[in-house]
């Protein structure tokens, strides 16, 4: 699949040299992107551009193995774990412009420069050589050469991997389990609520004769006024789907009253 | 002609991006990501080094640094979910109360 690509020749050259040039500055500006975005959902697609982009380069540099695993492991779970979890921490869930240390953001560009000079000195001083020719380990015997090194070479860090995932995996249900702090409410005491609140009829669905037929977008009533309660709140970003018992599991003091952030509370939030 | 010092120049931007990407945000899942990032460079790097000394080592360490990052990820988020259902925030300044 990616033989012609490696394989010489001046038209290939070219195409790989303009591959190369689109790739670099699409996940340079895409990453610069991801730190500059305020929103946190933007910042999840920024970075799924960069992975992508990636994913491109490896088949350039013959591993379509780690391309795919690439696309279908970050791009595709990695990333919509992110996005869930920004669905459930509420989607304005954002930082606050303020700086809380005095100084961090100029100090952090400072020593990312730095950082960047120190890296730049180690490659420009190492000697990177050209790439190999062309060989079918990097070609349609890309998938078996990698089996044979991961079941020969490799296979105690192999086996070690599915114990840090089976470890993952248990951690992870053990710290997103939730403790029921009251009991259930049966379906009694949730019609006995819905009579008690007033508005027995079902809260109407969003985008029901509105503008868009968007999940964000409130349903129109028919005195033709806007039906906020039809937007679920996550989307609102006056509260999130942790649940009404959130803030009751908070020890007193825990929360600073009033954070340096002020504008955590308040409705600018990035 | 593209040379492995292309792949590793675009890699090590990545890396420096990704890095004050973490020291600069506060929100808890954007440093996240900027860590993902830097791991994305990192496997880059071993890739195009694989491919330099024509050996498959490199893939197949790439391939385990995917691993970890997977677990690492969902550990983390399972961290930041709990952390946020006790304190309702997501801001790293938030969780301080080692501190004090």
């Amino acid at each position: 699949m990616n033989h012609h690509l490696i394989l010489a020749g001046p038209a290939a050259e070219t195409t790989r040299l303009l591959a190369f040039w689109v790739l670099a500055i699409l996940a340079v500006s895409a990453a610069l992107g991801l730190v500059l975005a305020r929103k946190a959902v933007h910042c999840a697609l920024f970075l799924a551009v960069v992975m992508l982009s990636l994913a491109v380069m490896y088949v350039m540099l013959g591993a379509p193995f780690l391309a795919f695993v690439q696309v279908i492991v970050y791009t595709g779970a990695v990333l919509m774990l992110f996005l869930f979890v920004l669905m459930i921490v509420g989607i304005s869930a954002a930082d606050s412009i303020i700086e809380t240390i005095r100084g961090q953001r100029f100090w952090a560009i400072v020593g990312g420069a730095a950082f960047a000079v120190l890296l730049s000195l180690v490659v420009a001083h190492a000697t990177i050589g050209s790439a190999a020719p062309a060989s079918a380990q990097f070609g349609n015997a890309n998938l078996t050469d990698l089996a044979h090194l991961i079941f020969t070479k490799y296979v105690f860090p192999f086996e070690l991997t599915s114990a840090l995932l089976i470890t993952a995996a248990l951690g992870a249900m053990v710290l997103a389990h939730r403790e029921r702090t009251g009991p259930k409410p049966t379906q009694r005491d949730l019609a006995r609520q819905r009579i008690a609140s007033g508005r027995p009829a079902p809260l109407p669905g969003p985008g029901t004769y509105a503008q868009h037929n968007a999940a964000d977008m409130p349903a129109l009533l028919p005195d033709g006024t806007h039906a906020r309660e039809s937007v679920s709140a996550v989307l609102t970003g006056g509260a999130t789907a942790a649940g009404p018992d959130a803030v009751d599991r908070t020890e007193p003091g825990a929360l600073p009253a009033a954070p340096a952030g002020a504008g955590q509370e308040a409705g600018e939030q990035w | 002609m593209v040379s492995p010092t292309h792949f590793i120049a675009v890699a090590v931007l990545l890396f420096v991006i990704g890095a004050v990407g973490v020291l600069v945000r506060r929100n808890a899942i954007v440093v996240f990501m900027c860590v993902e990032l830097m791991l994305n460079a990192c496997n880059l790097a071993f890739v195009t080094f694989a491919r330099m000394h024509n050996a498959l080592d490199g893939q197949v360490i790439a391939f385990f640094v995917m691993v970890v990052a997977a677990a690492e990820v969902v550990v983390g988020l399972a961290i930041l979910t709990s952390i946020f259902r006790a304190r309702r925030s997501a801001s790293v300044d938030d969780a301080s109360l080692m501190k004090y």
